[in-house]
Parts: C-alpha cells; sequence; structure tokens
C-alpha cells in the first residue's frame, strides 16, 4: 500500500509529509518532520504529553491520525516562542522553576496556552481542571498552575 | 507494510458505500479516541478506517422546528459545550458528555464515538437515555431511527446492522419545567471511568412530577433504561418515599460485576445513592425546590 502525501500547516508554514494510513499525527511529527518537541508518554490519550492544536482545537497528537491534518492548521510547541522571544508561559515556567525532568513540559505549555486563549482569566480551579489531562510525575503541578496563574495576570496587564 | 486504507468522504452515500463494501474489517472513526487506543494496543486491526467528520450531517448541532436538537454524531464535547443554547436546555446531557477524558479528549470525543464503542460505562450515555433521544442510522438499506437505549448490545457491541452508521441523536422539545442532570461515581474527581453513572430527566408542573427517565450505567452489561425507577417518581413530588423506591428500583435492576473499580454489591447500593443525588440537581434545575 502506498503511503498517503499529506499537505498540510505547522506553525503557520505550509508543510508536506508522507505517512501510512495508521500513522497517528505524533508518529508524523517525530518522525518525518522532525518536530521532536511533542513527546509521547502513554500513547493512549492519558498523558498529555503530545499535546497540540488542530485548527485552534486542543487534542492530543497521538489520538489523531496523521492523516487528518490535510488542509488543516497544526500548532505544535515548536511554534510557541517567537525565535528566541520566547512566550510568557515559556518565560514564566523558567523563572518559577515550573518544571523539573522537562517531558511533560511541551504538553503543559501547549496545554496552558490554549486556556489563556479561551480564558485570559482562569481560576486556580479552572487551570487545574483544564491540566488535568497532562500528567506530571516531578512537580506535584504547584508550581506549574502558579506559573500559569501569574503569566495569565500578566498577559492581562501587558494588554491593558 | 500495512494493507490498511484511511477515507474521509464528504458524503453519507460514499461513507456507507465503503463501509459496506469492506464488510467487518471496516470501522468508522469520529474522534477516534477509542479506535486510536484500541489500535494500537492490536485489539482491532482495521483494513479500512472511515473518517466522518468531513460529512457536514455528523459534525452539525440543529435546534428542530418543535424545539428539539438534533446532534451530529461526531460532534464532540467542545464543540457541544460551546453551543450557545445547548447546554441550557440539556445540562445533564452535555455534564456527561463533558466528563469523557481530559481536554485534549473532549476536543475530539463523541457523543457518538461513546454509544458506538459500547462500554458500560460511557457516561455520555445514561444521560441521553434519560434524555429520551432517538439515534437515525442509516445503511444501505436507508434511514431508520430507534431509541438510544437500543443502541447497546453488550460490551464492545452495538445494535447496528452491518454497513450502518451512526448519523445522529435527535433530542425531544422541551417542556417548561424540565431538567436533567448526570452523576458518576468515581473514586476521584476527574478523569476517570464510571464505577455507576446516574443519568435523570424530569418534568414537573405545579411540583408534581409528570415524566420521569432514569438511565444507569456500569451496573450491566449495556446502559439501563430503568422505567421501574420512573414510575414511583411520576406523580409525586419528591418525597422521601417515592425517591426512595426509585432508589430501591435502581438497585434491583442492577445486574453488575465484580471488577477492579468496584465490587457488585457497592455499584448496587451506591446506585440507590447516586439516583437520589442525580434527582435532586435534576428537580433543582427543573425549577423545583
Amino acid at each position: 500500500m502506498a503511503k498517503l502525501h499529506v499537505s498540510t500547516t505547522i506553525n503557520g508554514e505550509p508543510a508536506e509529509f508522507l505517512c501510512e494510513p495508521n500513522d497517528t499525527m505524533l508518529d508524523a511529527l517525530r518522525g518525518p518532520l522532525g518536530l521532536t518537541g511533542s513527546k509521547e508518554g502513554c500513547a493512549s490519550g492519558d498523558c498529555g504529553a503530545c499535546s497540540i492544536t488542530l485548527d485552534d482545537r486542543l487534542v492530543c497528537s497521538c489520538l489523531m491520525l496523521a492523516a487528518e491534518a490535510e488542509g488543516r492548521q497544526v500548532r505544535t510547541i515548536e511554534g510557541m516562542a517567537q525565535g528566541e522571544k520566547l512566550h510568557p508561559l515559556q518565560q514564566k515556567f523558567l523563572e518559577m522553576a515550573a518544571l523539573q525532568c522537562g517531558i511533560c513540559t511541551p504538553g503543559m505549555l501547549v496545554a496552558s496556552e490554549a486556556l489563556l486563549r479561551k480564558n485570559p482569566r482562569p481560576s486556580e480551579q479552572e487551570v487545574r481542571f483544564w491540566l488535568a489531562g497532562n500528567l506530571c510525575r516531578c512537580t506535584g503541578y504547584d508550581k506549574i498552575v502558579r506559573a500559569v496563574l501569574e503569566t495569565a495576570s500578566e498577559m492581562r496587564e501587558a494588554a491593558q | 507494510m500495512t494493507d490498511i486504507r484511511y477515507l474521509a468522504p464528504r458524503t453519507l452515500d460514499e461513507a456507507i458505500s465503503a463501509f459496506a463494501a469492506a464488510g467487518s474489517a471496516a470501522r468508522i472513526m469520529a474522534g477516534g479516541t477509542d479506535l486510536l487506543v484500541q489500535m494500537r494496543s492490536g485489539a482491532v486491526r482495521p483494513g479500512l478506517i472511515v473518517d466522518i467528520k468531513k460529512i457536514a450531517e455528523m459534525t452539525a448541532i440543529e435546534e428542530t422546528a418543535d424545539g428539539g436538537f438534533r446532534v451530529g454524531a461526531a460532534v464532540s464535547g467542545a464543540e457541544l459545550a460551546e453551543h450557545p443554547r445547548f447546554g441550557k436546555v440539556w445540562p445533564g446531557v452535555l455534564e456527561a458528555v463533558n466528563l469523557i477524558g481530559s481536554k485534549q479528549v473532549q476536543g475530539r470525543a463523541s457523543a457518538g464515538g461513546n454509544l458506538c464503542n459500547a462500554s458500560p460505562a460511557g457516561d455520555s450515555v445514561p444521560a441521553m437515555v434519560a434524555a429520551g433521544a432517538v439515534v437515525t442510522v442509516h445503511g444501505p438499506d436507508g434511514r431508520r431511527e430507534m431509541p438510544v437505549e437500543k443502541v447497546p448490545a453488550g460490551p464492545g457491541r452495538a445494535n447496528l446492522r452491518s454497513g450502518e452508521i451512526l448519523v445522529s441523536f435527535t433530542l425531544p422539545p422541551r417542556p417548561p419545567g424540565s431538567g436533567d442532570a448526570y452523576l458518576r461515581m468515581i473514586p476521584r474527581t476527574e478523569m476517570d471511568i464510571a464505577v455507576v453513572g446516574c443519568g435523570v430527566s424530569l418534568t414537573l408542573v405545579g411540583g408534581v412530577c409528570t415524566a420521569a427517565r432514569v438511565g444507569l450505567g456500569a451496573v450491566a452489561p449495556t446502559v439501563l433504561l430503568v422505567e421501574e425507577a420512573a414510575k414511583p417518581l411520576i406523580g409525586s413530588k419528591f418525597d422521601d418515599a417515592a425517591v426512595s423506591a426509585a432508589a430501591t428500583a435502581c438497585s434491583a435492576a442492577c445486574r453488575p460485576i465484580d471488577d477492579k473499580r468496584g465490587t457488585s454489591a457497592y455499584r448496587t447500593k451506591i446506585v440507590g445513592v447516586l439516583l437520589k443525588r442525580t434527582v435532586a440537581i435534576a428537580v433543582r434545575r427543573a425549577g423545583g425546590n
């Protein structure tokens, strides 16, 4: 069976790749596309380490077929910083040490960014529920939640 | 090498002919949150995957002329939550759909997939049963409708004929004084599978219950419509005796298994507790006390 040819947009840039019909988007990102920021933790949609957005909707790339990217807008952790300039969430995660081993961090950042786009003023409870699908075995979550809340606050001030 | 094919047709007719032609080796994919996990584990090895999300009818949410709703089988939980009216009319159905998985899973998972995956513990199903939803299925022999509670046949099995695809759910018009709710028992607050699930939909006139439906999950091989639990509620003002009789009827309807999530005895007991709590929420939403 011939491979499928997929034309898509990744982080705002046109991209093309070949995939098997049963390859996941995570397979395509980490394989032919060479974008290894998205991590494979569980491969079953439980851990959130492979989080991306598809047409601005937060999804697990391990639960999406690569072929589904045809004609869609995909955003990954690689598109979060503007060149050398980190996204405010990335900067705050560093400042507040909201990570340890780092495996969950790309997914945490992509999911948090999706939250703040939808809700610039989340409560602590809203942050915790939103990130319930992102597992972290190092931090105990507290520093991550505080970093997201602090970023939200600073982004609101900057927008004024 | 794989000999698997992926199709994303734009019309239902294309989807049905491809699905029917491929026979038992084919799988329908809505959000894929169950299918891709089953493929990954080797439990399912489809020869053909038919992605139904490019078919307009499958992804639409419409208010029907009589004031009901038609929800496409592939509408994601996130899309349903963003609809301006659906959650106001059917808060119990919405909360049940939105309990499935994380935000990431909600971006993909659908009520249609949840129903056809036919887990006895699927969260959206008891709420849809309570709501009196009717599903439309379309196959090589045309279109038919059936009550949602007729779809599950057993764990992992649905009462769909060869080549048939679940197209949409139709929820009936809502009389004034109606409310619905869904609660599930899990040992944590998020991201878990129901030990027991309970959906209730009620209509009140002057504080008296005029209509009630109860759906139960994870207490039998399929989700159950429990008419015996609705009977003591109808005509009552939700006094303790009526609600206790409904709870007892729920326990009597249970045919649960022992598994890692709970014992049969625990499920049978807790289902009555859950019924009482769910009724209280539905009554409050219906404008009772």
